[in-house]
């Protein structure tokens, strides 16, 4: 088989995974706009803010410690215990469903009503609210997230060696996969199906359908706006902690976090704002997309093509199918 | 000639029950702006019961009031035998009151199926876990609700448009779309804010129809507000008339047409 194909698969591989992450983050946008057809601008700092405080339980590190030191001349900042990676996660999905609490509480439930974009601007307010406290809460600096589940079972770093071994024996070429991409789509796969369940079969899910429709409506069927939102962000700040996990777990937890919810932003356009399954084929066209791109044109016109692939496909699609590839179509009577 | 202890019989031979809905002088303001003036009236079980006056008279206000979306400041509002602490509209929609709107609210993304099953959110008990995952209790259940479901639809002749999006269907099979949505949670009160406004003629007798075989074949008690006069008179077993925010007239439809004040509303009259 000729050396270029053997390449191209290699990166048609890699590119599905990347893909794989792109979606993890655009999932979280599709599950708060179907419900609320809120577009939710601090996603990204969600799974930053997730991935943050999960480090900082697991080291034992004393939330606020900066704070509490520069008011009271103290010297803390550390408990000086670690936490089991299980028992982290739960205590962070805790402290998710608190945030989604709060911001319903203090933000959206009193801009019920209000223009969709003006709880966009409510929502980027909130972004850099949550950074600050991010911020504030754990530090600043740069830390490394591992997450392992029982004893040595932990989230896999590295070259998967079976795939590279095997493909050798194939191709004369040994493909490098990373294991945690791996895991990563595993992960994905998993949410996705849980997602479209609870969504699709749940009386809350259809619940959150009707809310995102009419909210009059959905009131005279016995619905309660508040309980549902709350529920919606629980969600979304769960699917972010996933991906701030994976995130995470590959570069590291740190501020640029935040910016991959800019790569999830052409996603959404590929697959349609109301899609689950769109976000996922969204996230896996701009993968493979880009590193096709890359790989196929990107020295013909001197490299560094994956900053700006995604937006210009993007565009196109605004252009030929605004609504997206599975987005809802959008009737309107006049 | 009304019974007013326990019921009475209509001239067509239903028996209506005792008192299941009272309004006990309800007064409603939007700052300085009385929308609703002492106003007592009261619904009895398997009535069709007219709420009629002219624009801006306060109708839908009050029905706003018996649903929850208002909250009257004065008077009391007494729903079978027990005064009612305020609460939200959903709490008002569990507890069997269910209603429409006048400018339709439906969920547009939605098929005229899913639809009427969200009027059977209610009454879904099983866990989240047993109805993602589609087994044991959580399937009777969704089986039980879908088969009210479907006898709903066949009961309004919505059979072919099924699993058409509510968005693609013409106004006044929307306006069916919402009754049989209200109808799925099995009220005891069904609400209906003009359920003919902006229909022709051959839709309204079809919705008086639906309306007339709903409290037949189901019991159903119904409040509504409706504009058009000879239609309201051929449905309702009684009628309260407002204006400005007072009641000027109760009572059977001939009692109604006969009364002074409520000639005077409708027609006007020379204030000099």
């Amino acid at each position: 088989m000729p050396e270029q194909l053997v390449f191209a698969m290699e990166v048609f591989l890699n590119g599905l995974m990347a893909g794989v992450l792109y979606a993890l983050v655009a999932l979280g946008f599709v599950l708060i706009y179907k419900a609320s057809g809120i577009f939710n601008y601090a996603q990204g700092v969600m799974a930053l803010f997730a991935a943050m405080t999960l480090v900082g339980i697991q080291k034992g590190q004393v939330p606020f410690a900066h704070l509490i030191n520069a008011l009271f001349g103290a010297d803390l900042h550390y408990f000086g215990w670690s936490v089991n990676s299980v028992v982290a996660i739960c205590f962070t999905v805790v402290v998710m469903i608190g945030l989604a609490w709060m911001v319903q509480r203090f933000v959206f439930r009193h801009l019920v009503g209000q223009e969709p974009i003006i709880l966009f601007m409510a929502t980027i307010g909130l972004a850099y609210f949550l950074e600050g406290v991010a911020d504030l809460m754990w530090g600043s600096e740069i830390k490394t997230l591992n997450v392992c589940l029982a004893g040595e079972l932990c989230l896999p770093q590295g070259i998967n060696t079976w795939i590279d071994e095997t493909t050798f024996n194939i191709f004369d070429y040994g493909f490098f996969i990373d294991n945690l991409d791996i895991t990563a789509t595993i992960v994905a796969i998993l949410l996705v199906a849980a997602l479209i369940a609870f969504s699709q079969y749940t009386k809350q899910g259809r619940a959150m359908r009707a809310v995102a429709d009419d909210h009059q409506a959905a009131l005279s069927v016995g619905v309660s706006l508040n309980f549902i939102w709350v529920l919606v962000w629980s969600v979304a700040g769960f699917v972010a902690l996933v991906a701030g996990i994976m995130w995470g777990a590959k570069s590291g937890v740190q501020f640029s976090l935040s910016l991959i919810a800019l790569k999830a932003l052409p996603v959404l356009m590929l697959g349609g704002f109301t899609s689950i399954p769109g976000a996922i084929v969204g996230g896996l066209i701009i993968g493979v997309g880009e590193k096709l791109f890359e790989f196929a044109i990107g020295p013909m016109i001197g490299g560094a093509t994956e900053n700006w692939f995604a937006y210009v496909l993007a565009l196109i699609f605004l252009v030929f199918r605004p609504q997206g590839l599975f987005g809802e179509k959008i009737i309107e009577r006049v | 000639m009304l019974d007013q202890s326990d019921g009475y019989v209509t001239e067509d031979g239903r028996k209506i029950g005792s008192v299941v809905m009272e309004m006990k002088n309800i007064t409603l303001r939007f700052g300085g702006v009385e929308a609703i003036k002492n106003i007592s009236f009261d619904i009895r079980e398997g009535e069709i019961r007219a709420i009629i006056g002219p624009n801006g008279a306060g109708k839908s206000s009050m029905l706003n009031v018996i649903s929850g979306f208002y909250v009257p400041q004065d008077g009391e509002v007494w729903y079978r035998g027990e005064r009612r602490a305020p609460m939200r509209p959903y709490e008002v929609a569990r507890q069997g009151i269910a209603r429409t709107f006048q400018n339709i609210a439906l969920f547009e993304g939605m098929s005229v199926l899913d639809n009427v099953m969200t009027g059977r959110l209610t009454k879904m008990k099983s866990g989240l876990f047993g109805q993602a995952i589609w087994k044991g209790k959580a399937e009777a259940e969704e089986v039980a609700n879908r088969e009210v479901a479907e006898k709903i639809i066949d009961f309004l002749e919505i059979q072919s448009i099924r699993k058409t999006p509510v968005a693609r269907l013409p106004y006044g099979l929307k306006k069916r779309v919402e009754l049989a949505r209200a109808l799925a949670s099995q009220p005891k009160i069904l609400l209906l804010d003009e359920p003919m406004a902006g229909m022709n003629v051959e839709e309204k007798e079809d919705m008086s129809r639906f309306i007339l075989d709903v409290n037949d074949e189901f019991g159903t008690t119904i409040a509504l507000i409706e504009h058009d006069m000879g239609v309201v008179m051929d449905l309702s077993d009684r009628v309260v008339v407002m204006d400005y925010g007072k009641k000027i007239g109760d009572g059977t439809p001939d009692e109604v047409r006969a009364n002074q004040d409520v000639i005077d509303a409708y027609l006007g009259v020379s204030h000099d």
